[in-house]
């Protein structure tokens, strides 16, 4: 029962977002199924809202490696503490960490989820999988059944996502001086290297990270 | 539009670096769990990363007519706002987003 209570309120957050990726599927030109096909092998929410982007340009795959690598960088830390040695088997083991989605993670590390055994574990993150792929699948045939064409805009829905994601990350840790290297390496980047911002403001934020960890320990 | 194949390529690239990216670190971080430089690392990354990638989303803006931006610039601060006040992601995010849509496709 506990698994259902926990993972429940984030499928009902899945379905209206997953929904959206579908739309935005369908809006780019794409065909719907790219939606639950996207949703199912990727699974990484926001890295599928800017693959819609990517795949109907046709993007050079090291631009799409690229994006995945800096975008999907922050799952490594997830390694930290997700409980995967209470999952059990091989098969087991390999579908916890395809499926180690952000908000798996939150569920798995919850208070909550410190009993759970492996079923209970692998359980949760079958169905907030199931509940995604579903949501970008109805999204794209519903997309596909409207006049969506004629509305401008919708891409705005990946910008408020990753706002979304900076302010609640900001308010774990609220560090202005992350926030403003982050901004400036943005900024930097999008000015000098436009065809390849991302990237270059991911290097240069990182090399920013490493001299400020050495100025504090120096200066501790 | 790039065909299907190439399409599938993408996919597959991109489910496999994320897999390696979720999968990899329990063999090789974990065991650094107590080290300070990783422990900093996952302190800061998240924020920085979210804020290059939202900035990367409205990098076509500058470019963009002068009433563009001004509904840009409507949308960023209603979501932000919504979202400092309310903590509800997806009513800051669909309220955003509906805002931006409606001035976009109306004017």
């Amino acid at each position: 029962m506990s698994v259902l209570r926990l993972a429940a309120p984030i499928g009902l957050a899945f379905l209206p977002l997953g929904m959206a990726l579908g739309f935005l599927v369908v809006h780019a030109g794409l065909a719907w199924w790219w939606a639950p096909v996207f949703a199912a092998v990727i699974y990484a929410g926001s890295l599928e809202f800017l693959m819609v982007g990517l795949a109907a340009a046709g993007a050079p795959v090291a631009t799409v490696a690229l994006t995945t690598l800096i975008v999907n960088s922050r799952h490594v830390f997830y390694a930290l503490s997700f409980p995967l040695h209470r999952v059990r088997s091989v098969p087991g083991k390999t579908y916890s960490t395809y499926v180690l989605s952000d908000e798996a993670f939150a569920v798995g590390v919850s208070p909550a989820a410190r009993t759970w055994t492996s079923g209970q574990i692998l359980a949760m993150q079958a169905g907030l999988h199931l509940t995604w792929t579903v949501s970008a699948a109805a999204g794209a045939l519903l997309g596909a059944a409207l006049p969506i064409e004629r509305l401008q805009g919708l891409e705005f829905a990946l910008t408020a996502l990753f706002i979304v994601l900076a302010i609640d990350a900001y308010s774990q840790h609220p560090d202005p001086l992350t926030a403003l290297l982050a901004v400036a390496c943005a900024v930097a980047a999008g000015l000098l290297a436009p065809g390849q911002m991302l990237v270059w403001a991911f290097a240069a934020f990182t090399a920013l990270l490493f001299a400020r960890l050495l100025a504090e320990r120096r200066g501790a | 539009m790039p065909d299907t194949g190439y399409i599938a390529i993408l996919v597959a690239v991109s489910a496999a670096i994320t897999w390696a990216l979720r999968a990899v670190p329990f063999a090789v971080l974990a065991p650094m769990r107590h080290s300070a430089v990783v422990r900093y690392l996952s302190l800061h990354m998240p924020l920085g990363v979210m804020v290059m990638l939202a900035l990367y989303t409205v990098r076509d803006v500058p470019a963009a007519a002068g009433r563009q931006q001004l509904w840009a610039i409507i949308a960023v601060l209603v979501t932000a706002g919504l979202q400092l006040w309310r903590r509800h992601a997806l009513l800051s995010i669909f309220v955003g987003t509906g805002i931006y849509v409606a001035l976009m496709s109306l004017w």
